[in-house]
C-alpha cells in the first residue's frame, strides 16, 4: 500500500483514471491470453473426441499453436471487398470486441476483484451482450455479399430470439436473489453444491446454458456462420486481423457466458463442499475451475451434435425455451409465497 | 403412449446426453493418428508410385521399345523413340514419363512385356517447377538401379497372384 500511495501521489488528479486503466489491462490481457488457449484447448478437445491428437507440432505438444497462429494472422493482409462500405465494414470488428469486452467490467471475480461493482450489474450484462449483434449484422450487410448477408440476418434472428429465453432465466435467479448485483447474487448462494441455484432453478439453468450456446452462435446453433451452406456466414469478407478479431469476440464471449452461468447458477467463488480442505483453496480457482467446466461443456457440445435446421432453432427457442422459463417464473414465485420459500432462499 | 414417450425423451435431453456419452467416451479411446515423417502406415506391395526403368542383372536395360506402354497410358503422359542399335536390337533413344500427367493407373506397368516400367513404392518425392516432373530416360534408369531390391522383392512377394 505505501507503494500504492507513492503512484497516487506521482500521477495527482490524474490517479482515477491511470488506476482504472491498469485495472483494465489487469483484466482484459488474461483474458485474450484465455481466449488464445481456449482455441487451443477447443482444437485438442475436439481431436480427441474424434479419435484425432489435435495440434501437436508448434512448441511441446502444440502449446505454442495459438501464438503461431495470431502472428500468421496479424501478417496477413486485411482485404477491403470493393463492393462494401468501407467505413461499415471497418466499424463492425470493433462494434463486435467492444461489448464482448465491455460486459467484462461488472463480473465479479471474489466479492473483492470486480473492476465495477454496480448494483444493475445484471441489467448491464443483458444490456451489453445485446450490442453484439449489431457487429454481427453490420458486417453481413456491410460486406456486400450474399453469404455475409444471410449469416448476418439468420444470426440476427436467433441472437434476438434467444435473448428472451435467456432474460427470463436470469429473472429467476433475481427473484432468488432478490438482487441486480453480481456479488449479491452470488453470495445468496453461499454454502456447498446443494446451496447453489442449479439445483432450485434448474430448467432456468438448462435454458441458460443453451441460450448462452446459441447467442455465442456456437454449435450445434451455429448457422450464422453454417460452411456448408453459407461459407462462414457474416465474416466471410473478413481476412487478416478483421477476421481474428471477429474470432476473438466469439471467444471472449464464450468465457463470458461460461463466467455468468458460473457466478448465477453455479456458485461463483463458493467451494464445492464448504467443509475444511475444500475451502481452504481460494474462491478465484473455484471460480475458474468452474468456467473451465462450463467450457469444457461448450466444447463437448460442439464435438457431440450436428447442427440444427434453422426453423428447428426458431422452434426450439420461441416454443419450448420461452414456456419453460415463463412457467418456472412462476412457479418460483408460487414457491416464495409458500412456507417452502427457504427451497429457493 | 409412443409420442408421449418420445416427447419426454426428448425433452429430459435423454437422447442428447446419450450422444454426449458417447463422445465422451470417445475422449479417452486410443488415438488412431499416424504421426506422418515419423511414423508411416504398411503399405502394399502393390503400391504404385514413382516410376522406374529396371535394368537385367548383366546390366542390360530390359525395355525393347515396343511402345506398348506408350499405347495404353490413358493420360498420354509417356513419350518414347527408337532406333536399331549396333547389335541389331531395338532400344529406346528417347523414354520421358510426364508425371503431371500420369494418374498413376499402373497400366504401363501391366503392359509391359519385359518388367521393365514400373511403379516403385517411392511417393515422397516433389519438385518445385512442372518442369522437374517430366522424368526422362536416365533419371528413370537411375532410381530403377537405386531401388532394384525393393523392386524385385516386391515383385517376387507379388509373382504367385498374378
Amino acid at each position: 500500500m505505501m507503494e500504492l500511495s507513492y503512484w497516487q501521489h506521482l500521477f495527482g488528479w490524474a490517479w482515477p483514471g491511470v488506476w482504472t486503466l491498469v485495472r483494465i489491462v489487469a483484466l482484459v490481457v488474461p483474458l485474450m491470453l484465455a481466449v488464445a488457449y481456449l482455441t487451443y484447448a477447443e482444437r485438442k478437445v475436439i481431436g480427441y473426441m474424434q479419435v484425432r491428437i489435435g495440434p501437436n507440432r508448434v512448441g511441446f505438444k502444440g502449446l505454442l499453436q495459438p501464438i503461431a497462429d495470431a502472428v500468421k494472422l496479424l501478417m496477413k493482409e486485411i482485404i477491403i471487398p470493393s463492393g462494401s462500405n468501407k467505413f461499415l465494414f471497418v466499424l463492425a470488428p470493433v462494434l463486435t470486441i467492444a461489448p464482448a469486452l465491455a460486459a467484462w467490467a461488472v463480473v465479479p471475480f471474489s466479492p473483492q476483484m470486480v473492476l465495477a461493482n454496480v448494483d444493475a450489474g445484471l441489467l448491464y450484462i443483458m444490456a451489453i451482450t445485446s450490442m453484439g449483434v449489431y457487429g454481427v449484422i453490420i458486417a453481413g450487410w456491410a460486406s456486400n455479399s450474399k453469404y455475409a448477408f444471410l449469416g448476418g440476418l439468420r444470426s440476427a434472428a436467433q441472437i434476438v430470439s434467444y435473448e428472451i429465453a435467456m432474460g427470463f432465466a436470469l429473472v429467476g435467479v433475481l427473484m432468488a436473489a432478490h438482487s441486480l448485483n453480481l456479488v449479491d447474487i452470488v453470495n445468496a448462494q453461499h454454502g456447498g453444491l446443494l446451496n447453489w441455484y442449479w439445483l432450485p432453478l434448474f430448467p432456468m439453468f438448462l435454458v441458460y446454458l443453451i441460450a448462452g450456446v446459441a447467442e455465442t452462435n456456437r454449435a450445434p446453433f451455429d448457422v450464422a456462420e453454417g460452411e456448408s451452406e453459407i461459407v462462414a456466414g457474416f465474416h466471410v469478407e473478413y481476412s487478416g486481423m478483421a477476421f481474428a478479431i471477429f474470432f476473438l469476440a466469439e471467444y471472449a464471449n464464450m468465457i463470458l457466458v461460461a463466467t455468468l452461468t458460473s457466478i448465477l447458477f453455479l456458485g461463483g467463488w463458493y467451494p464445492l463442499f464448504d467443509i475444511a480442505p475444500f475451502n481452504w483453496i481460494p474462491g478465484i480457482f473455484w471460480l475458474l475451475a468452474k468456467v473451465a467446466f462450463v467450457l469444457f461443456l461448450f466444447l463437448w457440445f460442439r464435438a457431440t451434435f450436428p447442427r440444427y435446421r434453422y426453423d428447428q432453432i426458431m422452434r426450439l427457442g420461441w416454443k419450448v425455451f420461452i414456456p419453460i422459463t415463463l412457467v418456472w417464473v412462476v412457479v418460483v414465485g408460487a414457491v416464495m409465497q409458500t412456507p417452502l420459500a427457504f427451497l429457493v432462499h | 403412449m409412443k409420442a408421449v414417450r418420445r416427447f419426454f425423451s426428448s425433452f429430459l435431453l435423454f437422447e442428447l446426453l446419450r450422444g454426449m456419452a458417447l463422445t465422451g467416451r470417445h475422449l479417452f479411446a486410443r488415438k488412431i493418428t499416424v504421426q506422418f515423417p515419423e511414423e508411416k502406415t504398411p503399405q502394399s506391395v502393390r503400391f504404385r508410385g514413382l516410376h522406374a526403368l529396371r535394368r537385367y542383372p548383366n546390366g542390360e536395360e530390359r525395355c525393347i521399345a515396343c511402345k506398348l506402354c506408350e499405347a495404353v497410358c490413358p493420360a498420354m503422359a509417356i513419350t518414347i523413340e527408337s532406333e536399331l542399335r549396333d547389335d541389331g536390337t531395338r532400344r529406346t533413344t528417347r523414354y520421358d514419363i510426364d508425371l503431371s500427367k500420369c494418374i498413376f493407373c499402373g497400366l504401363c506397368e501391366e503392359s509391359c512385356p519385359v518388367d521393365s516400367i514400373v511403379e516403385t513404392h517411392i511417393f515422397e518425392y516433389h519438385a518445385e517447377k512442372r518442369s522437374e516432373l517430366y522424368y526422362n530416360k536416365q533419371q528413370l534408369l537411375a532410381i530403377g538401379d537405386k531401388y532394384e531390391a525393393e523392386i524385385a522383392a516386391a515383385r517376387a512377394q507379388d509373382a504367385k497372384y498374378r
